[in-house]
């Protein structure tokens, strides 16, 4: 936060006993907020102090008594695999936005450099990203079925005995499904490791080929430092999106084949099993590790702050 | 040279990646059924001019009403964002309060709550406030947990000079006034920004109206779009064609506002 200076008028004002012009003006700041802060606590800090108040019920969601039941719901996710196991499936999550902020920085980097189509390719990468979830769904549903695009496309390349059931064998799908989150969400990485890229200063460029380096030597040494921030903060968004994957595998499967993630879980357990208490231990659960990483990353890399110039 | 050659080569492997998925449904939606129940994913259809598919799904499967639906939802919503967003930051950035410090707290602390994660309360609030099956949840949950703009707006309000304001006021103009006719006018730019990420952000969010609107009437286009699953199942030509009809107006989106949406994006992820 930057520090506040008071304007001068408000300086003149202080030593003088209030009027109610001065309170017209104490109230206004209130007035312009009272809709959003109304907005924010109704649909954000009630339903995050409610959830941690349910956690601690048996309630159902339905029935108008709740019982209390203590930790009794945190134990049960705890000592019942099937429910805490599910957090596995993050980890193809996290590994397929591993290769997305690789590939994304690979595609970054070259197309810094004079390239052309340069805003075909840029446009042809970043698309995907604004797709509607569903359609997204859809054309992989289409993608992955027997017979489909992938089948035929492995086919004409004579790769035909290599296809697998990408969405029924549970060994295979969350490859799948891992993969189609790299080709919807590679376009947004990508945008913004090449917007952080082309605000590096051209003259260290023009410095470093004076100096004779090489394309890798500019990579290392000034693109790199260059974006580093930006680099860090995509990973901290993609470790808390692959804990809360939701969209694509319940568009897809339902969370069918050893697919399901924590979210979907605990949607279910809520609003399919009427078990809200257990549901919002779990988001509760969910929300705790999400904040872990987040204040672990900022430990780790507090505001890393490059200087180039 | 090789490397010019192996950086051309990933670039249109990459784009082939990119399109071959898309694609290949624009060739399913102008099949016949038969046609396409009897012809591989890569072979073109017989008619180029078989728009059947898209009347079906305009039709049968009420994508009409969906895009109704989503036009009305988007245009209140992204009224209020823009409204909400600017009251907020103009209080913030423009008034020195003895809450101030506890409100930007509140709002920066929100940003760490990911929606998914508390529906199963949230769920329960918009029960209470009877906004469930109505157009309303959707937008009321819109407006409520909608940090981005207010972030945008007052990153832009603190590059605008109080001098204007200032200047306002001693010609006598009220906080509203110089709100309404000096801060909302010069907040364009940003306006143009929070809208374009906010309306692609609304166009496309499945899980809100799946969750608040299930009666049949109230489908946007995403929730209109997944209910293909059901009576349409089996019919690939008719889904390929909903997908494109749902795809269709981001791409014009997009190729007429590439500059503002790549620069709105960079802006609203380097909070």
């Amino acid at each position: 936060m930057a520090i506040d200076t008071k304007p001068a008028s408000e300086l003149r004002r202080a030593g003088r006993p209030a009027r109610p012009h001065n309170v017209a003006r104490t109230l206004t700041p209130y007035l312009f907020l009272a809709a959003p802060l109304a907005f924010l606590i109704v649909f954000t800090y009630i339903p995050v102090v409610n959830m941690f108040g349910y956690s601690v019920t048996s309630w159902d969601g339905l029935s108008p008594s709740r019982e209390f039941v203590g930790l009794d719901n945190y134990v049960e996710i705890a000592t019942r695999p099937e429910l805490f196991g599910v957090l596995k499936v993050s980890l193809y999550y996290i590994g397929a936005s591993v290769v997305q902020i690789g590939l994304a920085l690979y595609f970054a980097t070259i197309l810094s450099f004079n390239t052309r189509f340069r805003n075909l390719f840029k446009g042809v990468l970043f698309f995907p990203y604004l797709i509607n979830g569903v359609a997204i769904g859809m054309i992989f549903l289409f993608f992955f079925q027997p017979g489909g695009t992938l089948d035929s496309a492995m086919s004409a390349l004579g790769l035909g005995g290599a296809t697998q059931q990408w969405l029924g064998d549970p060994s295979v799908v969350n490859w799948s499904l891992a993969g189609t989150s790299i080709w919807r969400y590679l376009g947004l990485n990508f945008v913004l490791f090449l917007g952080a890229i082309q605000s590096i200063p051209a003259h260290l460029y023009e410095a470093a080929e004076i100096d004779g380096a090489s394309r890798w030597d500019q990579f290392r040494h000034i693109i790199l430092p260059g974006i580093r921030p930006i680099v860090g903060l995509s990973f901290i968004l993609a470790i808390s999106g692959s804990l809360s994957v939701f969209e694509i595998p319940f568009i897809m499967t339902g969370g069918a084949n050893d697919s399901e993630t924590f979210v979907i879980q605990t949607v279910n357990m809520a609003f399919k099993y009427y078990k809200l208490g257990l549901a919002s231990a779990m988001a509760v659960v969910l929300l705790l590790i999400i904040l872990l990483v987040t204040w672990l990353q900022r430990r780790v890399a507090p505001d890393e702050k490059v200087d180039l110039s | 040279m090789i490397a010019r050659v192996l950086k051309y080569l990933s670039l249109t492997g990459a784009s082939l990646v990119v399109l071959l998925p898309p694609v290949v449904l624009v060739l399913a939606s102008l099949k016949t059924n038969n046609e396409y129940l009897n012809s591989g994913p890569f072979d073109p259809p017989g008619d180029w001019l078989n728009f059947d598919n898209y009347v079906t799904a305009f039709t049968k499967g009420h994508m009409l009403r969906g895009f109704i639906n989503t036009s009305v939802i988007m245009a209140v919503s992204l009224t209020g964002t823009v409204l909400i967003g600017s009251m907020a930051a103009y209080a913030i950035d423009r008034f020195r309060f003895r809450l101030r410090k506890l409100v930007v707290a509140l709002f920066m602390l929100a940003t760490l709550v990911p929606g998914v994660t508390t529906q199963v309360a949230t769920f329960k609030v918009v029960d209470a406030l009877d906004l469930y099956d109505s157009r309303w949840s959707a937008i009321a949950l819109f407006l409520g947990t909608d940090i981005i703009s207010i972030y945008i707006f007052r990153q832009f309000l603190r590059g605008v000079p109080r001098e204007l304001d200032e200047a306002a006021a001693m010609e006598g103009a009220g906080p509203f006034g110089i709100f309404w006719r000096i801060i909302l006018p010069l907040l364009k730019p940003a306006i143009a920004t929070v809208v374009i990420i906010k309306g692609i952000a609304m166009y496309n969010e499945f899980y809100i109206p799946f969750l608040y609107m299930p009666s049949q009437e109230l489908g946007v286009i995403s929730t209109s779009l997944y209910r293909f699953k059901g009576p349409f199942g089996a019919q690939w030509e008719v889904i390929s064609a909903g997908v494109i009809l749902v795809i269709i107006p981001t791409l014009i989106a997009f190729l007429a506002l590439q500059r503002f949406i790549y620069n709105g994006f960079t802006a609203g992820a380097g909070k």
